[in-house]
C-alpha cells in the first residue's frame, strides 16, 4: 500500500515537473493558473499544519504538538535554521511528557 | 559563451551551500518518515524518485495520521503542481532537448529554479546555477534521507524524543517564507480553519484536501480583481 502511494506519487510529481519542459508556454502560462498554482503550497501547508498538531485519527485534541509548534514559530521568528525550528519542537514535546505535564 | 571561473566557482561555492542546508531538511524527512511507518528504504525511494520536499511530507504525514493513500497522493500532486510553472520558467533558457530534459525535470524545484532566476542576466549563468543546484540539494537531500532514516530507526519508540510534535513544526517552517502578504496569510488562515473544521466530519487526509478549495477560491477572487 504505502509503496503504491510512492510510485503513483512520485510519477505524478514528475509529470508536473516535465509538464513545464514540454508543453508550449501558452498553454500553461495564464494569470489564473500562475495564481491558483502559488496559493496552492500556502493552503495545504497551513492545512498540514493543523491537522498534523492537532489531529488524532478524527479526533481533535490539544496536545505537547501544540507546544512544539509554538516553539518552532519562536525559533522561526528569531530566524533559525530549519534543523533547529525542528529539534527544538521536538525537545518541547518530549521534555513536557517527560515531566508529565502534557500527553 | 563561456563562463569567467570566478562567477562559477561563486555559483557552484552558494549551491554547495543550499545543498547542505537541504541536506538538514533531508536528515528530518528521513526521521519522520520512519516515525510515520515507512521503511528505509521507502524513504528513500520518495527522495530518489519524488524529489520535491513538501509533497514528500504531506505524503508521508497522512500516510502515516491514517489517511489513506489516494489523500496521500492528491495531496503530493497538488503541493507539486508549482513545480510545472518552474520548468515553464526555466526551459528557455536551459534549451535542453532529449535525456537532459528528462534529467532537467526531476531537478525542478523551488532552490534549482530560484538559482536559475538569480541568475537570470546571463544565460550561461542561469544554467550553471539551474544543474550546479540542482545536482547539491539532490546528493545532500539524499544523503540527508538515508541517515535520518537509518537514524531514526534504530530508536524503538519514536514519541518518547517528539518526533511527533517535529511534524507540524517541518510544515511551519516550508510555509513560514511563503507568507509574504496579506493575500497568504488570509490563505493560509482560512486554509488552516477549513481544516481544522474538517478533522471531525471527514476520514483523515480530507481535512488537507479540502483547504485546496480555499486556494482555488482565493486564486480565482485575484485573477478577477486583476
Amino acid at each position: 500500500m504505502i509503496w503504491l502511494a510512492i510510485l503513483l506519487g512520485a510519477a505524478g510529481t514528475y509529470l508536473e515537473k516535465l509538464i513545464g519542459f514540454i508543453l508550449p508556454a501558452t498553454v500553461l502560462d495564464r494569470p489564473i493558473v500562475r495564481s491558483i498554482a502559488g496559493l496552492l503550497p500556502v493552503a495545504l501547508l497551513a492545512a498540514l499544519v493543523i491537522v498534523q498538531t492537532f489531529a488524532t485519527g478524527q479526533a481533535v485534541s490539544v496536545d505537547a504538538r501544540l507546544a512544539g509548534l509554538a516553539v518552532a514559530i519562536v525559533a522561526l521568528m528569531l530566524r533559525a535554521p530549519f534543523l533547529v525550528v525542528i529539534l527544538s519542537a521536538a525537545i518541547t514535546a518530549a521534555l513536557l511528557r517527560a515531566i508529565g505535564v502534557a500527553a | 559563451m563561456e563562463l569567467p571561473p570566478p562567477r562559477k566557482r561563486a555559483i557552484r561555492s552558494n549551491a554547495l551551500g543550499i545543498g547542505i542546508a537541504t541536506g538538514a531538511y533531508g536528515l528530518s524527512f528521513g526521521a519522520i518518515s520512519i516515525a510515520s511507518g515507512l521503511t528505509i528504504w521507502q524513504a528513500q525511494a520518495l527522495s530518489v524518485l519524488m524529489f520535491t520536499g513538501a509533497s514528500q511530507f504531506a505524503l508521508v504525514g497522512i500516510l502515516g495520521a491514517g489517511g489513506g493513500i489516494v489523500a496521500a497522493v492528491l495531496t503530493a500532486w497538488f503541493l507539486g503542481a508549482r513545480n510545472g510553472l518552474y520548468g515553464l520558467h526555466v526551459a528557455p533558457t536551459l534549451q535542453l532537448i532529449g535525456w537532459r530534459r528528462l534529467v532537467a525535470a526531476q531537478l525542478t524545484i523551488d532552490e534549482s529554479t530560484a538559482m536559475a532566476v538569480a541568475h537570470e542576466d546571463t544565460p550561461a549563468a542561469s544554467r550553471h546555477a539551474f544543474w550546479a543546484t540542482g545536482i547539491s540539494v539532490f546528493v545532500l537531500w539524499n544523503i540527508g534521507t538515508a541517515l535520518g532514516a537509518i537514524g531514526a530507526s534504530l530508536l524503538s519508540e519514536p514519541e518518547i524524543l517528539g518526533l511527533d510534535a517535529a511534524i507540524p513544526a517541518g510544515f511551519m517552517a516550508l510555509l513560514w517564507p511563503r507568507l509574504k502578504d496579506r493575500l497568504s496569510w488570509a490563505v493560509a488562515c482560512a486554509g488552516g480553519l477549513v481544516a481544522l473544521a474538517l478533522i471531525p466530519v471527514t476520514a483523515p487526509g480530507v481535512p488537507v484536501l479540502g483547504s485546496a478549495l480555499v486556494a482555488v477560491a482565493a486564486g480565482i477572487w485575484v485573477w478577477r480583481r486583476a
